[in-house]
Protein backbone atom coordinates (compact mmCIF):
# COMPACT_ATOMS: atom_id res chain seq x y z
CA UNK A 1 0.00 0.00 0.00
CA UNK A 2 3.07 2.36 1.14
CA UNK A 3 4.27 1.21 -2.87
CA UNK A 4 0.77 2.96 -4.32
CA UNK A 5 0.63 5.36 -2.29
CA UNK A 6 4.50 6.85 -3.37
CA UNK A 7 3.64 6.02 -6.87
CA UNK A 8 0.55 7.77 -7.42
CA UNK A 9 2.18 11.08 -5.82
CA UNK A 10 5.72 10.37 -7.73
CA UNK A 11 3.22 10.34 -10.81
CA UNK A 12 1.36 13.47 -10.17
CA UNK A 13 4.46 15.41 -9.48
CA UNK A 14 6.26 13.60 -13.06
CA UNK A 15 5.74 15.51 -16.35
CA UNK A 16 2.63 15.33 -17.72
CA UNK A 17 0.98 14.84 -13.94
CA UNK A 18 -2.13 16.82 -12.36
CA UNK A 19 -0.56 18.31 -8.96
CA UNK A 20 1.07 21.35 -10.66
CA UNK A 21 -2.11 22.20 -12.97
CA UNK A 22 -4.76 22.23 -10.17
CA UNK A 23 -2.32 24.88 -8.34
CA UNK A 24 -1.76 26.79 -11.60
CA UNK A 25 -5.73 27.28 -11.77
CA UNK A 26 -6.30 28.33 -8.18
CA UNK A 27 -4.13 30.77 -8.79
CA UNK A 28 -6.20 31.89 -12.03
CA UNK A 29 -9.16 31.84 -10.67
CA UNK A 30 -8.64 34.03 -7.28
CA UNK A 31 -5.34 36.39 -8.95
CA UNK A 32 -8.31 37.33 -11.35
CA UNK A 33 -11.01 37.81 -8.78
CA UNK A 34 -9.52 41.87 -7.30
CA UNK A 35 -9.53 42.69 -11.52
CA UNK A 36 -13.13 41.94 -11.77
CA UNK A 37 -14.44 43.50 -8.23
CA UNK A 38 -11.83 46.50 -8.74
CA UNK A 39 -9.41 48.05 -5.91
CA UNK A 40 -12.37 47.83 -2.96
CA UNK A 41 -10.61 46.35 0.02
CA UNK A 42 -13.11 46.30 1.97
CA UNK A 43 -14.95 44.46 -0.05
CA UNK A 44 -12.29 41.96 -1.10
CA UNK A 45 -11.30 40.81 2.14
CA UNK A 46 -15.26 40.42 2.99
CA UNK A 47 -15.23 38.15 0.00
CA UNK A 48 -11.89 36.51 0.51
CA UNK A 49 -12.33 33.46 2.10
CA UNK A 50 -15.36 32.59 0.03
CA UNK A 51 -12.99 32.95 -3.15
CA UNK A 52 -10.28 31.10 -1.72
CA UNK A 53 -13.11 28.09 -1.08
CA UNK A 54 -14.76 28.39 -4.72
CA UNK A 55 -11.44 28.69 -6.33
CA UNK A 56 -9.86 25.27 -4.14
CA UNK A 57 -13.28 23.66 -4.67
CA UNK A 58 -12.59 23.98 -8.46
CA UNK A 59 -9.17 22.76 -8.59
CA UNK A 60 -9.91 20.10 -6.36
CA UNK A 61 -12.60 18.67 -8.87
CA UNK A 62 -10.24 19.60 -12.09
CA UNK A 63 -8.39 16.69 -12.17
CA UNK A 64 -10.15 13.79 -9.75
CA UNK A 65 -11.57 12.16 -13.35
CA UNK A 66 -8.39 10.81 -14.09
CA UNK A 67 -7.81 9.63 -10.93
CA UNK A 68 -9.14 5.98 -12.23
CA UNK A 69 -9.49 6.50 -16.30
CA UNK A 70 -5.45 6.13 -16.34
CA UNK A 71 -5.44 3.17 -14.55
CA UNK A 72 -8.21 1.91 -16.66
CA UNK A 73 -6.36 2.91 -19.82
CA UNK A 74 -3.12 1.57 -19.03
CA UNK A 75 -4.68 -2.06 -17.69
CA UNK A 76 -3.58 -1.61 -14.22
CA UNK A 77 -6.66 -1.06 -13.06
CA UNK A 78 -7.42 -4.87 -13.92
CA UNK A 79 -4.68 -6.23 -11.69
CA UNK A 80 -6.13 -3.71 -9.08
CA UNK A 81 -9.12 -5.53 -9.20
CA UNK A 82 -7.61 -9.25 -8.82
CA UNK A 83 -5.74 -8.33 -5.90
CA UNK A 84 -6.37 -10.09 -2.44
CA UNK A 85 -6.20 -6.45 -0.81
CA UNK A 86 -9.45 -5.17 -0.54
CA UNK A 87 -10.46 -3.17 -3.52
CA UNK A 88 -11.52 -0.25 -0.70
CA UNK A 89 -8.36 -0.24 0.55
CA UNK A 90 -6.74 0.59 -2.78
CA UNK A 91 -8.71 3.20 -3.45
CA UNK A 92 -8.36 5.06 -0.02
CA UNK A 93 -5.02 4.75 -0.36
CA UNK A 94 -5.50 7.09 -4.34
CA UNK A 95 -7.83 9.42 -2.43
CA UNK A 96 -4.90 10.06 0.09
CA UNK A 97 -1.59 10.27 -2.37
CA UNK A 98 -4.27 12.83 -4.99
CA UNK A 99 -4.91 14.65 -2.05
CA UNK A 100 -1.12 14.35 -0.99
CA UNK A 101 -0.45 15.60 -4.63
CA UNK A 102 -3.32 18.21 -5.81
CA UNK A 103 -5.17 19.02 -2.68
CA UNK A 104 -2.05 20.28 0.21
CA UNK A 105 -0.43 22.22 -2.59
CA UNK A 106 -3.70 24.20 -2.72
CA UNK A 107 -3.53 24.31 1.10
CA UNK A 108 0.01 25.68 1.39
CA UNK A 109 -0.61 27.86 -1.86
CA UNK A 110 -3.83 29.51 0.29
CA UNK A 111 -1.85 31.72 1.85
CA UNK A 112 -0.21 33.84 -0.87
CA UNK A 113 -4.05 34.19 -2.49
CA UNK A 114 -4.95 35.44 0.88
CA UNK A 115 -2.83 38.79 0.18
CA UNK A 116 -4.39 39.18 -2.72
CA UNK A 117 -7.76 39.54 -1.32
CA UNK A 118 -6.52 41.92 1.49
CA UNK A 119 -6.95 39.29 3.99
CA UNK A 120 -5.88 39.54 7.43
CA UNK A 121 -3.45 36.74 9.40
CA UNK A 122 -6.55 35.55 11.17
CA UNK A 123 -8.88 35.10 8.55
CA UNK A 124 -5.98 33.74 6.44
CA UNK A 125 -5.01 30.88 8.96
CA UNK A 126 -8.62 30.41 9.93
CA UNK A 127 -9.53 29.80 5.71
CA UNK A 128 -5.99 27.35 5.66
CA UNK A 129 -7.05 25.62 8.65
CA UNK A 130 -10.78 24.96 6.88
CA UNK A 131 -8.88 23.91 3.86
CA UNK A 132 -6.44 21.47 5.04
CA UNK A 133 -10.06 19.87 7.42
CA UNK A 134 -12.32 20.01 4.07
CA UNK A 135 -10.52 19.46 0.85
CA UNK A 136 -9.61 15.90 1.64
CA UNK A 137 -13.84 14.84 1.43
CA UNK A 138 -14.17 16.82 -1.89
CA UNK A 139 -11.62 14.00 -2.80
CA UNK A 140 -12.99 11.29 -1.70
CA UNK A 141 -17.07 12.78 -2.44
CA UNK A 142 -15.20 12.55 -6.04
CA UNK A 143 -13.19 9.13 -6.21
CA UNK A 144 -16.97 8.08 -6.21
CA UNK A 145 -17.93 10.44 -8.89
CA UNK A 146 -14.49 9.43 -11.14
CA UNK A 147 -15.08 5.49 -9.85
CA UNK A 148 -18.98 5.70 -11.82
CA UNK A 149 -17.60 7.63 -14.77
CA UNK A 150 -14.30 5.62 -15.81
CA UNK A 151 -15.74 4.13 -18.78
CA UNK A 152 -16.91 7.37 -20.41
CA UNK A 153 -13.79 9.04 -22.55
CA UNK A 154 -14.75 12.08 -21.85
CA UNK A 155 -16.00 12.12 -18.70
CA UNK A 156 -14.06 14.85 -16.77
CA UNK A 157 -17.22 17.35 -16.79
CA UNK A 158 -19.69 14.98 -15.62
CA UNK A 159 -17.35 13.62 -12.35
CA UNK A 160 -17.38 17.91 -11.69
CA UNK A 161 -21.18 17.79 -12.01
CA UNK A 162 -22.12 14.34 -10.31
CA UNK A 163 -20.09 15.09 -7.01
CA UNK A 164 -21.11 19.30 -7.30
CA UNK A 165 -24.33 18.72 -5.24
CA UNK A 166 -22.65 16.88 -2.55
CA UNK A 167 -19.70 18.97 -2.40
CA UNK A 168 -21.79 22.07 -1.53
CA UNK A 169 -22.10 21.35 2.14
CA UNK A 170 -18.35 21.28 2.37
CA UNK A 171 -18.38 24.23 0.36
CA UNK A 172 -20.96 25.56 2.97
CA UNK A 173 -19.57 24.41 6.47
CA UNK A 174 -15.71 25.59 5.75
CA UNK A 175 -16.78 28.92 4.26
CA UNK A 176 -18.88 29.38 7.78
CA UNK A 177 -16.13 28.44 9.74
CA UNK A 178 -13.54 30.27 8.14
CA UNK A 179 -16.08 33.77 8.47
CA UNK A 180 -16.48 32.84 11.99
CA UNK A 181 -13.20 32.74 13.05
CA UNK A 182 -13.34 37.03 12.09
CA UNK A 183 -16.74 37.98 12.12
CA UNK A 184 -17.30 38.51 16.19
CA UNK A 185 -20.70 36.93 17.49
CA UNK A 186 -20.29 34.07 14.92
CA UNK A 187 -19.05 30.84 16.69
CA UNK A 188 -16.10 29.18 15.05
CA UNK A 189 -16.11 25.73 17.00
CA UNK A 190 -19.33 24.07 15.23
CA UNK A 191 -19.08 24.82 11.89
CA UNK A 192 -15.74 23.34 11.65
CA UNK A 193 -16.46 19.90 13.80
CA UNK A 194 -19.34 19.62 10.99
CA UNK A 195 -17.17 20.12 8.25
CA UNK A 196 -14.28 17.56 10.12
CA UNK A 197 -17.17 15.23 10.67
CA UNK A 198 -18.18 15.54 6.90
CA UNK A 199 -14.58 14.68 5.64
CA UNK A 200 -14.52 11.47 7.84
CA UNK A 201 -18.15 10.29 6.88
CA UNK A 202 -17.14 10.62 2.97
CA UNK A 203 -13.72 8.89 4.02
CA UNK A 204 -16.11 5.75 4.58
CA UNK A 205 -18.96 6.42 2.03
CA UNK A 206 -16.41 7.74 -0.82
CA UNK A 207 -14.03 4.45 -1.17
CA UNK A 208 -16.62 2.17 -0.44
CA UNK A 209 -19.32 3.86 -3.34
CA UNK A 210 -16.17 3.80 -6.03
CA UNK A 211 -15.31 0.74 -4.98
CA UNK A 212 -18.69 -0.62 -5.86
CA UNK A 213 -18.81 1.12 -9.22
CA UNK A 214 -15.60 0.23 -10.15
CA UNK A 215 -16.90 -3.69 -9.69
CA UNK A 216 -19.61 -3.12 -11.55
CA UNK A 217 -18.31 -0.96 -14.77
CA UNK A 218 -15.67 -3.56 -15.39
CA UNK A 219 -15.75 -4.91 -19.28
CA UNK B 1 -2.33 -31.21 -2.66
CA UNK B 2 -1.37 -29.82 -5.89
CA UNK B 3 -3.01 -26.87 -7.33
CA UNK B 4 -5.78 -27.21 -10.45
CA UNK B 5 -8.05 -24.62 -11.93
CA UNK B 6 -11.38 -25.98 -13.18
CA UNK B 7 -14.09 -24.44 -14.77
CA UNK B 8 -17.47 -26.27 -15.45
CA UNK B 9 -20.54 -24.49 -17.68
CA UNK B 10 -19.07 -21.59 -18.20
CA UNK B 11 -21.16 -19.12 -20.26
CA UNK B 12 -20.56 -15.03 -20.93
CA UNK B 13 -22.37 -12.10 -22.55
CA UNK B 14 -21.56 -9.27 -24.51
CA UNK B 15 -24.59 -6.71 -23.93
CA UNK B 16 -27.34 -9.02 -24.64
CA UNK B 17 -26.29 -11.59 -26.63
CA UNK B 18 -24.25 -15.08 -25.37
CA UNK B 19 -21.14 -14.97 -27.09
CA UNK B 20 -20.27 -18.55 -25.47
CA UNK B 21 -21.86 -20.98 -23.61
CA UNK B 22 -21.10 -24.28 -21.55
CA UNK B 23 -17.58 -24.30 -21.74
CA UNK B 24 -15.30 -26.52 -19.39
CA UNK B 25 -12.26 -27.69 -18.60
CA UNK B 26 -9.54 -28.60 -15.47
CA UNK B 27 -6.09 -27.71 -15.59
CA UNK B 28 -4.11 -29.63 -13.11
CA UNK B 29 -0.37 -27.80 -11.94
CA UNK B 30 1.87 -27.90 -15.26
CA UNK B 31 -0.35 -27.64 -17.83
CA UNK B 32 -0.97 -25.06 -20.28
CA UNK B 33 -4.23 -24.61 -22.49
CA UNK B 34 -4.23 -22.39 -25.20
CA UNK B 35 -7.22 -20.88 -26.61
CA UNK B 36 -7.61 -20.11 -30.38
CA UNK B 37 -10.31 -19.14 -32.59
CA UNK B 38 -11.28 -15.99 -34.69
CA UNK B 39 -11.81 -12.92 -33.93
CA UNK B 40 -14.51 -11.96 -31.82
CA UNK B 41 -15.59 -15.94 -31.16
CA UNK B 42 -15.08 -15.18 -27.20
CA UNK B 43 -11.32 -15.48 -26.68
CA UNK B 44 -10.37 -12.36 -24.41
CA UNK B 45 -13.68 -12.74 -23.35
CA UNK B 46 -13.22 -16.18 -21.99
CA UNK B 47 -9.91 -15.02 -20.16
CA UNK B 48 -11.58 -12.20 -19.00
CA UNK B 49 -14.08 -13.81 -16.89
CA UNK B 50 -11.63 -16.61 -15.61
CA UNK B 51 -9.79 -13.91 -14.16
CA UNK B 52 -12.83 -12.49 -12.40
CA UNK B 53 -13.46 -9.23 -14.77
CA UNK B 54 -16.16 -9.92 -15.85
CA UNK B 55 -19.20 -12.05 -14.41
CA UNK B 56 -20.10 -15.30 -15.62
CA UNK B 57 -23.45 -15.41 -16.96
CA UNK B 58 -23.84 -19.40 -16.18
CA UNK B 59 -21.07 -21.94 -14.57
CA UNK B 60 -18.36 -21.12 -12.56
CA UNK B 61 -14.33 -20.80 -11.95
CA UNK B 62 -13.08 -22.81 -9.11
CA UNK B 63 -9.38 -23.31 -8.06
CA UNK B 64 -8.64 -26.21 -5.57
CA UNK B 65 -5.71 -27.19 -3.20
CA UNK B 66 -5.06 -23.69 -2.48
CA UNK B 67 -6.95 -21.94 0.42
CA UNK B 68 -8.02 -18.27 -0.69
CA UNK B 69 -10.63 -16.18 -1.12
CA UNK B 70 -11.05 -15.92 -5.06
CA UNK B 71 -9.43 -17.64 -7.58
CA UNK B 72 -8.69 -14.12 -8.89
CA UNK B 73 -6.20 -13.80 -6.22
CA UNK B 74 -4.35 -16.50 -7.55
CA UNK B 75 -4.04 -15.06 -11.37
CA UNK B 76 -1.89 -13.24 -13.09
CA UNK B 77 -3.52 -11.72 -15.92
CA UNK B 78 -1.68 -10.02 -19.00
CA UNK B 79 -4.07 -8.53 -21.46
CA UNK B 80 -3.78 -5.96 -24.43
CA UNK B 81 -2.99 -3.19 -22.43
CA UNK B 82 0.66 -3.74 -20.54
CA UNK B 83 -0.58 -2.01 -17.16
CA UNK B 84 2.88 -0.34 -16.67
CA UNK B 85 3.02 3.96 -16.22
CA UNK B 86 5.10 5.59 -19.18
CA UNK B 87 5.87 8.37 -16.76
CA UNK B 88 7.88 5.74 -14.15
CA UNK B 89 11.01 4.15 -15.06
CA UNK B 90 10.61 0.24 -16.16
CA UNK B 91 12.25 -0.35 -12.62
CA UNK B 92 10.11 1.79 -10.66
CA UNK B 93 6.99 0.29 -12.38
CA UNK B 94 8.37 -3.31 -11.59
CA UNK B 95 9.08 -2.97 -8.21
CA UNK B 96 5.80 -1.38 -7.73
CA UNK B 97 4.02 -4.15 -9.02
CA UNK B 98 6.76 -6.50 -6.85
CA UNK B 99 5.29 -4.55 -3.83
CA UNK B 100 1.84 -3.98 -4.49
CA UNK B 101 1.07 -7.68 -5.45
CA UNK B 102 3.01 -9.68 -2.96
CA UNK B 103 3.32 -13.63 -3.79
CA UNK B 104 0.36 -16.10 -3.46
CA UNK B 105 1.48 -18.80 -0.97
CA UNK B 106 3.59 -21.35 -2.78
CA UNK B 107 6.46 -19.22 -4.44
CA UNK B 108 8.10 -16.21 -4.88
CA UNK B 109 8.84 -13.83 -7.14
CA UNK B 110 12.03 -12.76 -8.93
CA UNK B 111 13.59 -9.59 -8.03
CA UNK B 112 13.37 -6.59 -10.40
CA UNK B 113 17.07 -7.84 -11.52
CA UNK B 114 16.60 -11.09 -12.49
CA UNK B 115 13.24 -10.59 -13.78
CA UNK B 116 14.48 -7.82 -16.13
CA UNK B 117 17.80 -10.03 -17.45
CA UNK B 118 15.15 -12.91 -18.15
CA UNK B 119 13.56 -11.21 -20.61
CA UNK B 120 16.44 -10.29 -22.45
CA UNK B 121 16.63 -6.28 -21.07
CA UNK B 122 19.37 -5.98 -19.00
CA UNK B 123 20.03 -2.26 -17.61
CA UNK B 124 17.16 -0.61 -19.13
CA UNK B 125 15.77 -0.45 -15.50
CA UNK B 126 16.81 3.40 -15.26
CA UNK B 127 14.89 4.06 -18.39
CA UNK B 128 11.35 5.95 -18.66
CA UNK B 129 8.53 2.87 -19.42
CA UNK B 130 7.65 5.39 -22.43
CA UNK B 131 11.01 5.53 -24.34
CA UNK B 132 11.05 2.02 -24.79
CA UNK B 133 9.77 0.24 -28.00
CA UNK B 134 6.32 -1.92 -28.29
CA UNK B 135 8.05 -5.10 -28.32
CA UNK B 136 9.88 -3.85 -25.58
CA UNK B 137 7.45 -2.44 -23.23
CA UNK B 138 5.72 -6.21 -23.91
CA UNK B 139 9.14 -7.49 -22.79
CA UNK B 140 9.03 -5.59 -19.46
CA UNK B 141 4.98 -6.32 -18.98
CA UNK B 142 6.25 -10.05 -19.20
CA UNK B 143 8.60 -9.15 -16.31
CA UNK B 144 5.65 -8.22 -14.29
CA UNK B 145 4.20 -11.74 -14.12
CA UNK B 146 8.12 -12.47 -13.07
CA UNK B 147 8.06 -10.39 -9.96
CA UNK B 148 5.00 -11.29 -8.10
CA UNK B 149 4.42 -15.14 -7.96
CA UNK B 150 0.90 -16.17 -9.05
CA UNK B 151 0.25 -19.67 -9.77
CA UNK B 152 -1.75 -19.41 -12.38
CA UNK B 153 -1.55 -16.72 -15.89
CA UNK B 154 -3.73 -15.60 -17.84
CA UNK B 155 -1.90 -14.46 -20.99
CA UNK B 156 -4.01 -12.78 -23.44
CA UNK B 157 -1.92 -12.47 -27.06
CA UNK B 158 1.12 -12.61 -25.08
CA UNK B 159 3.13 -12.38 -28.05
CA UNK B 160 1.88 -9.38 -30.08
CA UNK B 161 4.71 -7.57 -31.09
CA UNK B 162 6.97 -9.79 -30.52
CA UNK B 163 10.61 -10.76 -32.46
CA UNK B 164 10.90 -14.34 -33.12
CA UNK B 165 13.63 -14.27 -30.44
CA UNK B 166 11.17 -12.52 -27.97
CA UNK B 167 8.90 -15.44 -29.00
CA UNK B 168 11.25 -18.50 -27.83
CA UNK B 169 12.15 -15.96 -24.90
CA UNK B 170 8.50 -16.11 -23.99
CA UNK B 171 8.43 -20.06 -24.46
CA UNK B 172 11.10 -20.46 -22.30
CA UNK B 173 9.42 -18.45 -19.48
CA UNK B 174 6.29 -20.00 -19.80
CA UNK B 175 7.90 -23.87 -19.12
CA UNK B 176 9.83 -22.66 -16.55
CA UNK B 177 7.09 -21.31 -15.32
CA UNK B 178 4.94 -24.99 -15.75
CA UNK B 179 7.40 -26.63 -14.12
CA UNK B 180 7.31 -24.72 -11.26
CA UNK B 181 4.09 -26.41 -10.85
CA UNK B 182 2.30 -23.01 -12.39
CA UNK B 183 -0.71 -23.29 -14.91
CA UNK B 184 -1.30 -20.83 -17.97
CA UNK B 185 -4.12 -20.15 -20.06
CA UNK B 186 -3.73 -18.45 -23.15
CA UNK B 187 -5.53 -17.01 -25.97
CA UNK B 188 -3.31 -16.65 -29.23
CA UNK B 189 -2.47 -16.65 -33.04
CA UNK B 190 0.58 -17.38 -32.68
CA UNK B 191 2.31 -20.41 -31.91
CA UNK B 192 3.79 -20.32 -28.68
CA UNK B 193 6.03 -22.98 -29.02
CA UNK B 194 5.24 -25.20 -26.20
CA UNK B 195 4.91 -28.95 -26.57
CA UNK B 196 2.18 -30.91 -24.70
CA UNK B 197 -0.38 -28.20 -24.68
CA UNK B 198 -3.68 -28.58 -24.84
CA UNK B 199 -6.10 -26.66 -27.11
CA UNK B 200 -9.59 -25.22 -26.78
CA UNK B 201 -10.92 -23.92 -30.57
CA UNK B 202 -13.56 -21.22 -30.02
CA UNK B 203 -15.97 -20.97 -33.36
CA UNK B 204 -18.40 -17.98 -32.09
CA UNK B 205 -21.07 -20.02 -30.87
CA UNK B 206 -19.53 -23.60 -31.24
CA UNK B 207 -15.97 -24.79 -29.60
CA UNK B 208 -14.29 -27.99 -29.21
CA UNK B 209 -11.66 -29.04 -27.34
CA UNK B 210 -8.23 -30.82 -29.25
CA UNK B 211 -5.96 -32.74 -27.51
Amino acid sequence: MTALFLRDVKLSVRAGGGALIGVLFFLTVVAVVPFAIGPDLNLLSRIGPAILWIGALLSCLLGLDRLFQAEREDGSLDLMLMQETPLVLTVLVKCLAHWVASGLPLVLAAPLLGLFMNMDSLAIGATMLTLLVGTPAITFIGAAGAGVAVALPRGGLLVSILVLPLAIPVLIFGVSAAYAAVQDPAPFLPPLIILIAITLFFAVIGPVAAAAALRSSSD
Amino acid sequence: MPLSLAVEGLGAKRGEDMIFKDISFVLKAGEALVVTGPNGSGKSTLLRVVAGLLAAEEGFVSVSGAETGHPRELCHYLGHRNGMKRELTVEENLSFWKSFMGDSPGGSGMNVFEAEEAVGLPGIGHLPFGYLSAGQQRRVAMAKLLVAWRPIWILDEPTAALDAASERMFAGLMLAHLEKGGIALAATHQPLGLENTRRLEMRGFEFTEVE
